[in-house]
């Protein structure tokens, strides 16, 4: 009895699995059996010119100073985008979500409106607001006395650009997740606390944050992850100049494989960004946990 | 990811495609010639070929337009799946790869017996860009080649009534030009993404930035360091801007409103110039001969363009030699040229009046008889990227020149790796 019972749930789980393991399973061993070849332009032409290098792939990547510096491009837009994001949604879902707002709907649409509008079009946009000579962002600073700036030009400037467009388009998604939470706050706890005398600011660090702890959490995993894997922004924009300032992990990995060929290498590329980012979302789950987030 | 699962996909359209290659007609056998262009010459192309129909009624023409952004992957997988064209336009830097892996076949035999394709009509280096170990496999379509465009109402302004002829000639005016230049101007535009700019200069000295058969980086030599000097004292010494073509929103209006008095670009400027720049400055600009080292006589340049292939799949081999041919006429070429703006690779085809007339493609055929074939492997373009990514570096004051060659030829000697391994095996044509 138990066994068919198991049989029927497997069968109910079969194709889901069999979906996941042609598409996803059966891909990544693919890769990471590459990784330790040395495939490239020479084995499409033979396989007889391909070569099994063992780690060799991964010493590379690790001795690459290109690696590198895209590695601290990527922590860094990482390290500042994430933050940054979770801090509008939450802004903007509190002001979004207080009593005294009018037009709630039209204010959560327009702050949501950034999601779901097509990533390269917008970067285009975003590209032509912040040119140096034309740029609306620079006519306006200047109409405020402040020397126009190059944002895209500057290799010091040109990931705040790119990390501010990425806020701009992705808070509105992390915003929605945070009202949920703080809508399944009660409000008896608000009560409460304004019996004893808290005001705005107590309640919003004693009840709100608290609360919202579990909320904020998985927002900052799920744009962790996410921003880890950056690329369209500066393919789009900047296509990872200048000085390779924006050149991300990702982007490093598409030139190897998808514009030399070398697909042992950018496999290899791709498994230790893999490891980093697992690295990373493990450090804030343990950090979730100590306190009781997670 | 994405491509991944996009690639079966592809190979399935591809191989629907090949599979109307020999539709047997009715009336007779027709050979049907798949033919992929890209850009506007895919575009072009179709007009062109009717004539070749008309002269040839068993042979019916398909022509495939692909976007040059998506052309390099495209031939790739279709050469993993089976599924390449007859013939094809293929950009110059990428038959030695397509060569390497033996997608496409020489074309001597077919050169030697035929009548209208003719080497020595041809200019040097463009032909010897489709030569790879001693073979021709490909024949010129159209050239390419990166000279100067410049705005003669400002050299005038600054007391200059010719275009530069020497490097020195040009630092001087490049000089004047910056002490003439209103706030936010700047003498020249040269984007730090682009490595076209620093080949160019690299091919108008002696030698070559590789050596020992294509086989180590050979960047450390005198003529390349002079070259990298000379083009990293553009934006040291303040004439061009440390920018990358990104950032700049139009050539052609910037270059109109005098932001910029030279330019270093290829023959399709020449009609973005005619279009986009209003008619008020459409007197005022020119095209001159990259300077020399030394002057004139040492001009050189990329010898560029995109030729014609046969792929070693095709089937009908002998029509699609046919088909070349009857593109490589020069009055074919010239009506070519009247539809693209394209330059074409034959001195015949210059001979013509339209084009023989064009004062903005008189400097081209000046270049052209001088311009240099760059190496010839596979590995061509990552190596100039990477060497543009460090003669950027060092723009910005992070190498100096010195440090910079090193760092090339050390880049280029970890790509090259994998070329020595194939050489050493006997596994390269």
């Amino acid at each position: 009895m138990k066994s068919r019972q198991a049989l029927a749930g497997w069968m109910f789980a079969a194709p889901a699995l069999i979906v996941i393991a042609v598409f996803f399973l059966l891909p990544v061993l693919a890769a990471l059996g590459l990784s330790f070849t040395d495939f490239d332009i020479y084995a499409l032409a033979s396989l007889k010119n391909l070569r099994f290098v063992g780690l060799a792939n991964y010493l590379v990547v690790l001795r690459m100073g290109l690696f590198w510096k895209a590695l601290g491009n990527t922590l860094y837009f990482v390290a500042v985008g994430v933050p940054l994001s979770v801090a509008a949604a939450l802004g903007a879902a509190l002001l979004v979500h207080s009593r005294l707002a009018r037009w709630k709907g039209f204010f959560r649409v327009a702050l949501f409106t950034p999601v779901v509008t097509n990533l390269v079009a917008v970067a285009v946009i975003w590209k032509y607001l912040f040119q140096q000579r034309y740029g609306v962002v620079n006519y306006a600073l200047g109409a405020l006395g402040i020397h126009p700036l190059d944002w895209l030009g500057n290799p010091h400037l040109a990931m705040p650009t790119i990390i501010l467009f990425a806020v701009w388009k992705n808070f509105g998604y992390a915003m929605i997740i945070v009202l949920a939470g703080l809508q399944a706050i009660p409000g008896e706890l608000y009560e409460a606390a304004r019996l004893d005398g808290a005001g705005a600011w107590r309640q919003l660090r004693h009840i709100t944050l608290p609360m919202l702890g579990p909320t904020l959490m998985t927002v900052g995993l799920l744009t962790m992850v996410g921003y880890f894997q950056l690329f369209a922004e500066p393919y789009v924009i900047t296509e990872g100049g200048p000085l390779q300032s924006t050149l991300s992990v990702l982007y490093l990995m598409y030139n190897q494989g998808f514009d030399w060929w070398n697909l042992g290498l950018a496999s290899a590329i791709a498994f230790v960004l893999f490891v980093f980012s697992l690295a990373a979302t493990w450090v804030l789950v343990r950090l979730g946990r100590r306190k009781g987030w997670v | 990811m994405r491509s991944r699962r996009l690639l079966p996909v592809l190979l399935v359209l591809l191989t629907a495609l090949a599979g109307g290659c020999t539709r047997a007609a009715p009336g007779g056998r027709i050979v049907v010639l798949h033919f992929w262009a890209m850009g506007q010459e895919g575009r072009m192309a179709a007009r062109l070929v009717r004539g070749f129909e008309r002269e040839h009624p068993h042979i019916r023409v398909e022509v495939q337009q692909l976007p040059w952004t998506a052309a390099h992957a495209k031939l790739l997988t279709a050469y993993a799946g089976g599924t390449t064209p007859d013939i094809a336009q293929m950009g110059n830097t990428w038959i030695p790869e397509m060569a390497a892996l033996r997608a496409i076949v020489p074309l001597d035999g077919y050169i030697a017996a035929s009548h209208i394709v003719t080497p020595s009509d041809y200019f040097p280096g463009i032909w010897k860009s489709n030569v790879v170990g001693g073979k021709a496999y490909g024949v010129p379509w159209y050239v390419d080649t990166r000279l100067i465009f410049y705005r003669k109402d400002i050299l005038a302004a600054a007391g200059f009534d010719h275009p530069p002829r020497s490097w020195a000639g040009w630092a001087r005016m490049l000089a004047a030009l910056k002490a003439h230049a209103r706030p936010g101007d700047w003498a020249a535009l040269l984007p730090l993404n682009e490595f076209e700019q620093l080949v160019s200069l690299s091919l108008e000295q002696p030698g070559s930035f590789l050596r020992d058969g294509d086989r180590y980086g050979n960047f450390q030599t005198p003529q390349f360091q002079a070259a990298l000097r000379f083009y990293l004292s553009f934006f040291r010494d303040g004439y061009a801007p440390r920018i990358d073509n990104t950032q700049v929103a139009s050539v052609p209006i910037e270059f109109a409103r005098g932001h910029y008095a030279f330019y270093v670009s290829g023959p399709w400027m020449i009609q973005e110039f005619a279009t986009l720049m209003p008619a008020a400055v459409q007197n005022d600009w020119a095209t001159a001969p990259l300077p020399g080292p030394t002057g004139a006589a040492s001009n050189s340049g990329i010898a560029g363009g995109a030729s014609l292939v046969i792929f070693r799949n095709s089937r009908h081999r002998a029509a699609a030699w046919q088909l070349i041919e009857y593109l490589s006429r020069p009055s074919v070429q010239d009506a070519f040229h009247r539809l693209t703006g394209d330059l074409p690779p034959r001195r015949a085809s210059w001979a013509r009046p339209d084009i023989a007339r064009d004062p903005y493609a008189a400097a081209f055929r000046a270049q052209l008889e001088r311009a240099r074939a760059v190496p010839r492997i596979a590995e061509y373009e990552q190596i100039v990227r990477e060497m543009q990514t460090i003669a950027a570096r060092a723009a910005w004051g992070e190498l100096d020149v010195t440090q910079a060659t090193a760092l090339m030829d050390r880049k280029t000697d970890a790509i090259l790796a994998k070329r020595r391994w194939m050489l050493a095996h006997g596994r390269l044509p």
